[in-house]
């Protein structure tokens, strides 16, 4: 019986992804048990494991835990990735939700109709470059720091990270009008314990295929 | 000048009524600043007080405060409503994320078309009474105790009285079956500064009105 927190989602990015990427930006190791079937979904919901019937759920120091954002902020505090204090952790807590909105909708465009894909797309792009990057490329221009709050690494880092990259796999290039973001991207993917979530073989997911739509739809069922 | 927090959004519910609760459960006051037309969110996007361009927004101890999570986690914390160590925080947490689902699905019913509203109503009551309820009822079941986590308040009795008022506005008997979430109605809304938030002429705002809606769309347009 291990002392590792356990996840409980299907085998991909969805709501889980996050908390992957700081599980291991924490230097935390981590247990994954995937849901495949409609019927392990149901199993779990059986056991009363999961608070609102929904997953992601992860067992963490004696708890089942469920609602990301909940689990999220949790992991964060515990490992010290939520700043000095109440102000630092509301630059924090802005910062994210800005990128939880932005990867929120780069999450769901494979699940939606093909023929919205272009305009979705669109959106996503006028987003990043118009709402949200400029913002985290004022920040670090403003102070010149490393790190995004505080002067010292944080989970507003590692989630930019993961929003930037995800972005990147939608439009290569879109960094391309942002000199602190991708000196920043270098940076926090040298941190030693995300560049070895950035490897092969780590428990990172790749983007959702359509193999994994289908599944996913089976399963929860819409 | 006051030291007063100020409160940037639409005159209605929306996304900053949770904030309004928790201030007002807080005992603290603040003043309101209310978006009429697009000029008015136009005017605040260009001087640079919109982080993201977007409303909320909180002027509250030297910053502005938007997205309306954060404001509702600085405000939680810092007036002591978040338990007392990270485990009841996890708890107060994954209660408040999810009044926070349900709420959003009550939020939206009334930007439905019409032809899709009995259908979302019937989505909302479902959840609420299969989904949601249940576990509150259960929790205050199990310890029998006066709030939901740690026997003190904190923002997930707030936000459960909150909610538990919206669905009512929805279905009036919807707690029919939860006699326990019923009391708790009582209790928090007795509570001094909630009783206070609760009496007509409180900054709390009322339901959007159907015939509301194309102002406030227009603003956002």
């Amino acid at each position: 019986m291990a002392g590792k927190p356990k996840l409980y989602y299907s085998k991909g990015r969805g709501r889980m992804e996050s908390i992957r990427w700081l599980l291991a930006a924490a230097g935390v190791e981590f247990e994954e048990q995937f849901i495949e079937t409609r019927e392990d979904l149901q199993k779990l919901q059986k056991d009363g494991s999961l608070l609102f019937q929904q997953v992601p759920l992860v067992e963490i120091d004696g708890m089942k835990m469920v609602q990301s954002r909940a689990i999220l902020s949790y992991i964060a505090a515990k490992y010290n990735l939520y700043g000095k204090d109440l102000k630092e952790r509301a630059w924090i807590d802005m910062y994210v939700e800005g990128t939880t909105d932005l990867m929120g909708m780069i999450m769901i465009l494979p699940f939606q109709p093909a023929d919205q894909k272009e305009n979705n797309l669109a959106l996503i792009t006028e987003r990043a470059k118009t709402r949200y990057f400029p913002v985290y490329e004022k920040a670090l221009k403003d102070h010149g720091h490393d790190y995004l709050v505080g002067n010292k690494l944080s989970w507003a880092d590692i989630h930019v990270l993961e929003a930037i990259l995800m972005t990147e796999e939608c439009k290569p290039d879109i960094l391309s009008t942002f000199p602190q973001l991708q000196a920043f991207k270098g940076r926090i993917s040298n941190v030693p314990t995300i560049k070895k979530f950035l490897q092969p073989g780590s428990q990172r997911k790749p983007p959702p295929d359509e193999k994994y739509v289908a599944a996913v739809k089976k399963i929860f069922n819409f | 000048m006051s030291g007063k927090p100020k409160l940037h959004y639409c005159n209605a519910r929306g996304r900053m009524e949770t904030i309004r609760w928790l201030l007002a459960a807080a005992g603290v006051e603040f003043e309101e600043c209310f978006l009429q037309t697009k000029d008015d969110l136009t005017k605040l996007k260009k001087d640079g007080s919109l982080l993201f361009q977007q409303v909320p927004m909180v002027e509250i101890d030297g910053m502005k405060l938007v997205q309306s999570k954060a404001i509702a986690n600085y405000i939680a914390a810092k007036y002591n409503l978040c338990g007392k160590d990270i485990k009841e925080k996890a708890l107060i947490d994954m209660y408040v994320e999810a009044l926070a689902d349900l709420n959003e699905l009550i939020m939206m019913h009334a930007f439905q078309p019409a032809d899709k509203k009995e259908q979302n109503l019937a989505n909302i009551v479902d959840k609420a009474t299969n989904r949601y309820f249940p576990v509150y009822e259960k929790a205050l079941k199990d310890h029998g105790q006066d709030f939901l986590v740690g026997n003190q308040l904190s923002r997930a009795d707030v936000q459960l009285l909150e909610t538990l008022l919206m669905a009512e506005e929805c279905k009036p008997d919807i707690l029919a079956k939860f006699p326990r979430l019923q009391s708790f109605k009582a209790r928090i809304s007795n509570i001094p500064a909630i009783k206070k938030f609760l009496q007509p002429g409180s900054q709390r705002k009322a339901p959007t009105q159907p015939e509301e809606i194309p102002g406030l769309m227009k603003i956002f347009q």
